[in-house]
């Protein structure tokens, strides 16, 4: 599964749609930076509700393709121009992180 | 009297840097204390000698502790000037004393210079009893020493936003950077320059991405527990070095600071999904090299070092 395919699947708003289209390698869901930073995988996607610049450096560090936070937080605009600087795909939705991580997981597992 | 010159400092307008210093220093900090005083039973004369032994333009009137007035060196000179010298303190000194507290942050002394015609202002503490005086030099003096010190704290800022490079052999890597306090805006700066170097090296992407999060947990550590301090990056023979090293507070028992999950920092901090106790534990799991020093009342020095 692919970046481009995370929205239309999911039914999530692009927030910043400036990056290089890849395959994604897994998915990680999670609030805690230190633990993003330990445990996502580069090439991954992150669901979580931290709604600011700080998530963007963790994902540029540990090499994440696309963020999809949850909740509608809304997100200032200095994380939308870090995600831009760093190519992330930033993503939003309705949904609660269990739900989007459920589906997911399912889009991510299919054979 | 004449009007002195006001302070061309307002909590009104001006930068946000001074108006927080206004607010942030207390009277008590900028006023002189112990202060020169006298009774009102002392003649003018006396007043005078205390004026001149001193060095001063001011000495408040004092019964019991309590001031019940202020003879300033213009009374002196109206009493010289209408041969009342040898009469007392009480019968000639100046009954309405505009006084500060000492509690006050500082911006009400540079109102009242501002608002009054007074040169000084005696202290009183919550209970009444005067604890010091202020006039216009010690309050400058006061923002002076504060300024100095936002200064150098805006510069190292500045600094941060540029890496300091050292010349280095060649295949070697060696970049420092400032970190400060609470700094969110800043924050992983370092490390993102960190990670860049270590690709343009050619380096293993799983062995960047271990330095990636033993530097990153070190930056944010000092940005979020110290009083600030740098993190430097040694790339060479084989070996990757990260120095974190901070001005204070020091951590009181390392062992527990070492153990996940355990954690000072504060609610806000919490809320921006940092301080979950995983900060230390994380820098040592991916380091092959781990050393940490520390103890209240100093800085802490975190090196790790990765092989590649």
């Amino acid at each position: 599964m692919r970046i481009s395919e995370l929205a239309p699947l999911l039914g999530l708003e692009v927030v910043q749609g400036e990056y290089s289209d890849r395959e994604l390698s897994s998915g990680y869901a999670s609030d805690l930076l230190s633990d993003v930073m330990a445990n996502a995988k580069a090439d991954g996607v992150l669901v979580t509700v931290q709604a600011h610049k700080n998530a963007i450096a963790v994902a540029s560090l540990v090499g994440l393709a696309a963020i999809i936070v949850c909740n509608s937080r809304p997100m200032p605009e200095d994380m939308l121009e870090a995600a831009k600087t760093e190519g992330v795909a930033l993503f939003r939705s309705a949904q609660s992180a269990f739900e989007i991580s459920g589906r997911l997981w399912v889009a991510l597992h299919r054979p | 009297m004449n009007t002195m010159a006001s302070l061309p400092i307002s909590p009104e307008s001006g930068p946000q840097a001074v108006l927080e210093i206004l607010y942030r220093l207390k009277v008590r900090d900028a006023m002189s204390s112990p202060v020169i005083t006298a009774e009102p039973g002392d003649g003018m004369r006396e007043v005078q000698y205390r004026m001149r032994d001193n060095g001063i333009t001011g000495v408040p009137i004092v019964e019991g502790g309590r001031l019940v007035g202020l003879v300033s060196m213009g009374t002196v000179i109206e009493a010289l000037d209408a041969g009342r010298i040898e009469q007392k303190a009480g019968e000639l000194m100046t009954r309405t004393v505009i006084s500060l507290e000492d509690d006050m942050p500082l911006s009400f002394a540079t109102t009242y210079f501002n608002r009054y015609k007074y040169r000084r202002f005696p202290v009183l503490d919550r209970d009444g009893s005067l604890v010091g005086i202020v006039c216009a030099s010690d309050i400058i003096r006061a923002l002076l020493v504060a300024m100095n010190k936002e200064v150098e704290r805006l510069e190292e800022k500045l600094a941060a936003a540029a890496p300091v490079a050292e010349p280095v052999p060649d295949g070697q890597v060696r970049l420092s950077f400032q970190v400060t306090r609470f700094d969110f805006e800043h924050a992983g700066t370092a490390s993102a320059a960190f990670k860049k170097a270590l690709k343009g090296l050619g380096i293993e992407a799983s062995i960047v991405r271990r330095a990636a999060v033993a530097s990153y947990e070190l930056e944010l550590n000092e940005v979020i527990h110290s009083e600030g301090g740098g993190i430097s990056c040694h790339v060479g023979d084989g070996r990757i070095e990260i120095v974190a090293e901070d001005r204070g507070p020091g951590i009181p028992n390392v062992e527990s600071a070492m153990t996940e999950g355990f954690s000072t920092a504060n609610e806000w901090i919490r809320s921006l999904g940092f301080g979950a106790g995983m900060g230390l534990p994380n820098a040592r799991r991916v380091s092959d090299d781990f050393e940490i020093d520390s103890g209240p009342g100093r800085g802490t020095r975190v090196r790790v070092a990765i092989r590649y």
